[in-house]
Parts: structure tokens; sequence; C-alpha cells
């Protein structure tokens, strides 16, 4: 007969991945890459938006993209044709990403060699929230078709990121979406947000939104 | 939504226990989950019995325990709290929303069972 005897072991189950993200933004730093979180619904606009930066960005840093979302929403292609290199990431079917599966992809991809990396995450506002990547920084896209409300839907995904961009401002006329609610919504969560509304499609608010990511890259590669 | 990511990082603080206490067999993992920590507890028994046999030697019979903590919400308002599964972000004493939850998001292993 075997003796069993119970071990007290108190510990978060997502303490692991919360331990091995802030080492994988130290080893970042060391390195002198930005990692750049960037999380929305299927369809917000990613492919489009991420087009248009580094295509404004391409000539002052060097930039890859690493698409990790089980149907790949972002054009390989497309990214080479605007600047960048991409990478395929293999979630296995996971909902989102950790920490772990971030550091392995990086690895793969020479991260080193960029300035910026841009995470596309898992397209999915509920679990890539829950889990640290590791990377620099958190940004979401909400649609305006998606609805203003979204913030009180989702409140975890609002309140880890640093930045939400509010895309597809050029069909506003076209839908019940009150801009003044949505910020409110938003810093109801998340009191830090700071909230950039851009038209992926025309390009406007990409000059404060390319200013943002210039000054965060920097202060990362930097210092 | 993502059982089979929390199995996964389940296991991996269990093995590091249990090699810290040179332990060889575990027979069951007791885990605290609050009521709003978005983990389904069907779902994750479902990933953990093939996750165990499949990944882990020293895990493979174990049994997986769960402990459901209640959540619930404080209002700064009116200083009361309530049960956030019948009423969420709505204070029901005076219909505040300056409300936050006090307990019910907890994610952690509690305690393991071995030799």
């Amino acid at each position: 007969m075997k003796e069993f005897k119970v071990i007290e072991v108190k510990r978060s189950i997502l303490e692991d991945n919360d331990a091995d993200a802030e080492k994988l933004r130290q080893e970042l730093k060391e390195e002198g890459t930005f990692l750049l979180n960037l999380m929305s619904s299927p369809g917000a606009g990613k492919t489009t938006m991420l087009k248009r930066t580094i295509s404004m960005l391409a000539d002052e840093m060097k930039i890859g993209v690493m698409e990790a979302d089980i149907d790949s929403d972002v054009d390989a292609q497309a990214i080479t044709e605007a600047g960048a290199r991409s990478i395929q990431l293999h979630t296995g079917g996971m909902c989102h990403l950790d920490a772990s599966m971030t550091r392995q992809g990086l690895l793969e991809f020479g991260a080193g060699d960029f300035d910026l990396v841009v995470l596309e995450n898992v397209g999915n506002l509920v679990c890539p929230a829950e889990f640290d990547t590791g990377a620099c920084r958190n940004v979401m896209i909400l649609s305006v078709p998606e609805g203003d409300d979204k913030p009180l839907k989702y409140p975890l995904m609002f309140s880890v990121c640093d930045l939400v961009l509010i895309n597809k401002i050029d069909v506003l006329p076209y839908f019940d979406f009150d801009m003044d609610k949505c910020r409110q919504y938003i810093y109801r969560r998340n009191p830090k947000a700071k909230i950039i509304p851009i038209s992926a499609k025309d390009g406007e608010g990409f000059m404060e939104w390319t200013q943002w990511l210039r000054e965060e890259v920097a202060a990362w590669t930097n210092s | 939504m993502h059982e089979l990511g929390v199995v996964f990082h389940v296991i991996k603080i269990v093995e590091e226990v249990a090699a810290e206490n040179q332990l060889t067999e575990v027979e069951s993992v007791t885990l605290e989950l609050g009521e709003v920590s978005g983990v389904i507890e069907s779902y994750l028994q479902n990933c953990w019995k093939w996750a165990v046999r499949k990944r882990s030697e020293i895990l493979k019979d174990a049994s997986l325990k769960i402990e459901m903590i209640p959540a619930v919400t404080y209002c700064e308002d009116c200083r009361k709290i309530y049960g956030t599964m019948e009423h969420g972000k709505i204070c029901p004493h005076c219909g505040s929303d300056n409300t936050y939850l006090q307990r019910g998001n907890e994610f952690q292993i509690k305690e393991i069972s071995a030799c």
C-alpha cells in the first residue's frame, strides 16, 4: 500500500508563465528588440493596419511580423511587399500564445536582427488577455463595426492594453458607434490606456500611431 | 476557453514541486478556481485526462480535484458586498457601478497528494 501525503503548493497557475514573460522581456531588452503584442477580433483590420504601418516605418527600422493566428489573417506576401519579414508560428490549435511559445518563435525568427517585432496574437478577445507573452507593450485593435460596447463585454482585454487603436473610422457614419461612450468604457476599465482612432484604409490617425510606436521603440532600444 | 494551456502550466508546476520533494507518483492535484476565473471544470477535466497520460510520467494516474471559490464583489459607494454571479458589475444595493471584484478570480494550485 502506497503512502500518499498531502503537500501544500499554493502557487498561482500562471506564476511560471509570468516569470518566463519577465525573463523574455529582459532578454529582449539586452538584444535591443521591441516586441509588440497585437490583439484583436478576427476581421478588425490587422493586415491592412500592419501594411500601412510597415510602409511608413520600414526606412527607419527593421521590422518583423510573427503570425500566430490559427487561420492566418495576415497575408505573408502583403507583409513582405510592405517591407518586413514574416514568419508563421505554430500554435497547435491553441487559443492563445504564452511566453514560452513566443520565445520559441523569436528564436526561430532570429529576432535579434530586428528593431521591432510585431506578434500577431490569436484572433480572440478572451484568452490572449490572460497570458503574458513577454511583449514590451500590448496593443489591441477595436474596429467600428464591432460596436462601442466591446470594452464592457471583454473587460480584461481592455485592462491589459497600453494602447487601443479604434480602426475603420472611415465607416463611422454608417454605424451607431459612439466614440465618446467607447472612450468612457475603455477608461473605466483602464484609466491609463491611450486611445487613437485610425483608418487603416485611408491613413487617418497614422501619424499619431506611428509616432507613438517610434517613441516606444526608441525608448526601449536606447535605454 | 484555454483549459489546455492551463493544464500544461499545472503539469509543469507540479513536476517542479515533485522534483524538489523527490516524489515519484502523484495521486491527485487540487486546484482552487474562482467562479469567474473563466475556466470550465468539465473541459478542464477532459484536457487533464488527455494531457497527463500523454505528457507526464509521474502524473499519469493523477486525478484533478477542483475547489470552486464563490465570486464576491465590493461596492465602493455603499460599502456592501454581493454575489458577482447574480448581479455582475452593478451593485444590487445602490445601483452603482463603482465596484470591484473582491474574490472569485483565483487560479491556483492548492495542494497535491503524492509519494
